[in-house]
């Protein structure tokens, strides 16, 4: 049997040394044995005990030992199902009588889930998901009938401020996008529409795109990735700090106390902030149309007018409205869903984003065949 | 040698001084709670104590190794925070083995190994595969506490370990706690101010006091119960301070 010296190693302890030397019936270990230590100390003690079905493993002259060194020790012996009978001191008797019992490791690795499980795992969620959104809309419902028939009992004085973060904060990023937007269109139509000789047509173009669709459709998708994440994350934070549930113990009702002004500022802030879109949008044409195509700022507005009809600008608006109703009510929901700690915030807000890029979609598809079905555009 | 040692330590949030003049030494093994009323700076201490806040009068020394400086590699110490901070993504092994997979230089299944075995100290081993979402206050503070002592430290900081508890597993945590401490000659320092706790398992207490802004006392929690200065009885023995309680509805049947 091979008597060996190891320096300790790492950075718990630098001075950590061990020894193990043969004795009567098995190994007798000196020094400092630390967590670090293990791998090589248990090494060792299987290499100088190989053959033996019973061993004696002296630890009684230790200065110090580290439980996860004996809870190694005890595993390597319980799994080669060696018989070891551990001396020791009255010093380490409660270290060893606490790790008596260690558990063989386990592999961690997680087999990857059959598809099938997937995919029906992935159903059980999503009705789910669907269950509790229908839930949202028939509590909402309640509670618009409440806060109809007692609207002095709503919490009017949160709107202002809800406007003020959802719409005016928000100005300077539509204004600067929208005109972007604008610029964009009109500059890469510029050259086509020159070389018939309709380059008057830019303002047509610019004009009808901006207030149908893109006016729309881009401030949407701004207030949702802006107001309705944040609504979203506020919810839902309050959510896991039970704050919500504070808020029914004081006997105020969640749903008009923090969803109807929420709602309600985004059904008045989009139209707003989509006025603005469509006007930056067609300033951004001007100045392609003037600098570009050889348009006076006048023509520009005379072609303008002559152009946009009522309903090209109603319909937009009216989408608009159906939008920023949309954005509300979905990041209220996901907010009130959350559960799990911050990780559940953030797959709440994640999923706001989400779910309110696809319904405005959804919303603008549909839209836009109605209009279309109706006449009106 | 102490295991934990501050000498005229003054804490605070920014320029403001909460206490003053802390000087104080935990003996290794020692059971050893900060006690104080709400806004006394009993975190606070901690948060210097663990490093997470810099003196700026005053010396800490915790394991004979100096300031606290948690950028200098292993901390020779754990800590429990007070809503257990277990990391959402990872499973209740996963995250008692993250100290042992930074630090140990062990291999996957020794790691695996020494974790099952904290994880089955406190009680928990069953566990294993579970998120932290899916677990209880009480079991959140235990696993926590499995992974504050994953490498064996000789000293672990505990954060209101019994806060939000029902008595009984409040109980049971003190246990564990003694558990610890008596039979691997841990040192614990905690911050609670649950009495039942402080007189059934706490060896030495130091109490700090807002008003003053000093220290107002250290010593066995069971003979400070029976101190003289009425702040220190007052906190060890809570009472109606002698208002009239004994009115009662009458019963209407």
């Amino acid at each position: 049997m091979q008597c060996a010296t190891h320096p300790g190693v790492g950075t718990q302890d630098s001075t950590a040394r061990w020894r193990l030397e043969p004795s009567e019936g098995g190994v007798r270990i000196t020094g400092r044995l630390r967590t670090k230590d293990g791998a090589a100390f248990v090494a060792a003690v299987r290499s100088a005990t190989r053959d033996a079905g019973e061993v004696v493993v002296d630890l009684g002259a230790l200065e110090e030992i580290d439980g996860g060194v004996i809870a190694l020790l005890r595993a390597d012996f319980k799994a080669r199902r060696v018989h070891a009978r551990l001396l020791c001191g009255d010093r380490f008797r409660p270290l060893l009588e606490l790790y008596r019992d260690p558990r063989p490791a386990r592999s961690q690795v997680r087999c990857p889930e059959p598809v099938l499980c997937h995919v029906g795992r992935a159903v059980v969620e999503d009705t789910g998901e669907l269950r509790d959104a229908l839930g949202f809309v028939g509590e909402m419902t309640v509670a618009g009938r409440r806060f109809l028939r007692r609207p002095r009992l709503g919490n009017w004085g949160e709107i202002p401020p809800l406007i003020e973060r959802a719409g005016a904060d928000a100005l300077p990023i539509v204004v600067v996008l929208n005109f972007l937007l604008g610029f964009v269109m009109a500059y890469m139509s510029a050259h086509e529409l020159a070389s018939f000789g309709a380059n008057v047509y830019v303002a047509d173009l610019v004009a009808i795109a901006m207030t149908r669709q893109l006016g729309p459709l881009m401030t949407a998708i701004l207030v949702s990735g802006r107001s309705g994440a944040s609504f979203a994350t506020e919810l839902g934070s309050m959510r896991i700090a039970h704050e919500l549930d504070a808020l029914r113990t004081l006997g105020l009702e969640p749903y008009n106390w923090l969803v109807t002004p929420r709602v309600l500022s985004l059904v008045l802030v989009v139209p707003l902030l989509t006025i603005v879109a469509d006007v930056v949008g067609m300033l951004g044409g001007l100045l392609v149309a003037v600098t570009s195509l050889d348009v006076t700022a006048r023509q520009y507005i005379a072609e303008i007018r002559a152009t946009l009809g009522f309903w090209d600008v109603t319909s937009g608006l009216i989408m608009s409205v159906a939008f920023g109703l949309v954005i509300g009510l979905i990041a209220c929901r996901e907010g009130f869903a959350a559960s799990g700690g911050p990780q559940g915030v953030g797959r709440r807000t994640t999923a706001t984003v989400v779910s309110s890029l696809f319904m405005i979609v959804l919303l603008d598809a549909a839209f836009t065949i109605l209009f279309r079905v109706f006449g009106v555009s | 040698m102490s295991a934990v040692a501050v000498r005229g330590l003054s804490i605070g949030w920014g320029d403001e001084t909460l206490i003053e003049d802390i000087t104080f030494d935990v003996a290794a093994g020692e059971i050893f709670a900060i006690l104080g009323g709400s806004g006394s700076g009993k975190s606070t201490l901690l948060r210097y104590l663990v490093g997470l806040e810099q003196p700026t009068k005053g010396e800490i020394d915790v394991a004979g190794a100096g300031p606290p400086d948690l950028d200098r590699g292993m901390p020779p110490f754990g800590v429990m925070f007070q809503e257990g901070a277990l990391f959402g993504a990872m499973t209740v092994l996963e995250n008692t083995a993250l100290p042992l997979e930074r630090w140990s230089g062990l291999g996957p299944q020794d790691i695996n190994v020494i974790a099952r075995s904290k994880l089955q100290l406190v009680e928990l081993e069953a566990a294993a595969d579970k998120l932290p979402a899916e677990l209880s206050g009480g079991m959140t503070k235990r696993v926590s506490i499995a992974r504050a002592i994953a490498l064996d430290p000789k000293i672990v900081f505990l954060d209101e370990p019994q806060a939000g508890l029902d008595p009984v597993t409040a109980a049971e945590l003190d246990d564990l706690i003694v558990t610890l401490a008596r039979m691997t000659q841990l040192t614990v320092v905690m911050v609670t101010h649950e009495l039942s706790s402080i007189l059934r398992i706490v060896d030495r207490c130091l109490m700090l006091d807002k008003e003053s802004g000093r220290v107002l006392a250290i010593g066995d929690p069971r003979e400070l119960r029976e101190s003289d200065d009425p702040r220190v009885h007052d906190f060890f023995n809570p009472g109606l301070k002698g208002k009239d309680h004994s009115w009662r509805p009458p019963r209407t049947m």
